[in-house]
């Protein structure tokens, strides 16, 4: 993870910044249309996503005299690595487990489940 | 990989198996006890049983050996032997959050061969976005993940000889 932790952490420890981001997570966007969103000034919309940009949760664009502000999918590969082990445990146990039931007869199994 | 264009975080894994979809749906539903990692577990004590209610809307639970019950999340949809799609609402400390809501989306499909090949995706990951450093603190703990991979290597050998 190149941003620092406590960069991370002080990017989203602001409500102003997690709604940008929400508000992001839905696509691409430019400050001025970020500012009509939210209670807050051009200026402050362009202050928060600079913190965001430091803390790399956030890229941005510039396409002629226009800037785009999108996420930044690595700041969330904490995240996505986590689960991603889990499930490669996970599934690898099921697999094991399914190796073991196909050496025995198809029987049908009496459910165990319990409501 | 792992990022949509619209920023939607997720994790997407595959296995086969040599059973057909019918006995992979029933496996994995009815029997996640045992093949689930045994020290993933939030209540206070060990998992009796993991228990996947076989309706849309049903709970997604742990009980405990104290039989006391945990909530995981719930069954958001519920096609046998194709279609699996599970609410995981636990937050990155391991406790019940019903405002957070991922979605892992598990397919059973014929691998042509008798068997099955299974498709997870654990969908929605963005919406731990607050939550993030906590996660890769339980990632990185000692006795962590690799850990947990040998053991289980060990008894799968045992069960299978």
């Amino acid at each position: 993870m190149p941003a620092s932790a406590a960069a991370v952490l002080d990017a989203l420890g602001d409500a102003t910044r997690r709604s940008i981001l929400e508000r992001l997570l839905d696509g691409p966007s430019a400050v001025g249309v970020l500012a009509g969103q939210l209670p807050v000034s051009r200026p402050a919309v362009s202050q928060h996503l600079r913190v965001l940009k430091e803390a790399e949760l956030v890229l941005e664009s510039v396409a002629g005299t226009r800037h785009l502000y999108r996420i930044n999918p690595a700041g969330f590969e904490a995240v996505r690595g986590y689960f991603d082990q889990f499930w490669a445990t996970t599934l690898h146990n099921f697999a094991a487990l399914a190796h073991v039931e196909a050496a025995r007869p198809p029987v049908h199994l009496p459910s165990e489940q319990e409501t | 990989m792992g990022t949509q264009p619209t920023g939607e975080v997720v994790v997407r894994r595959t296995v086969q198996v040599p059973i057909p979809p019918e006995r992979a749906f029933a496996l994995f539903t009815d029997r996640m006890t045992e093949f689930w990692p045994p020290d993933h577990s939030i209540g206070s004590s060990p998992i009796a049983r993991i228990v996947v209610e076989p309706v849309v809307g049903g709970r997604w639970f742990e009980r405990g050996v104290d039989g006391s019950e945990c909530e995981w999340g719930q069954v958001a949809r519920w096609n046998p032997p194709g279609e699996l799609v599970l609410l995981w609402q636990l937050g990155a400390d391991w406790t019940f959050d019903p405002t957070l809501r991922t979605e892992v989306e598990v397919d059973f499909t014929p691998d042509g061969a008798g068997g099955t090949l299974l498709e997870l995706r654990h969908r929605h990951l963005e919406r731990y976005g607050e939550q993030a450093e906590t996660l890769r603190g339980i990632f990185d703990s000692p006795g962590g993940w690799n850990g947990i991979l040998a053991a289980f290597v060990d008894r799968a050998r045992q069960t299978a000889d």
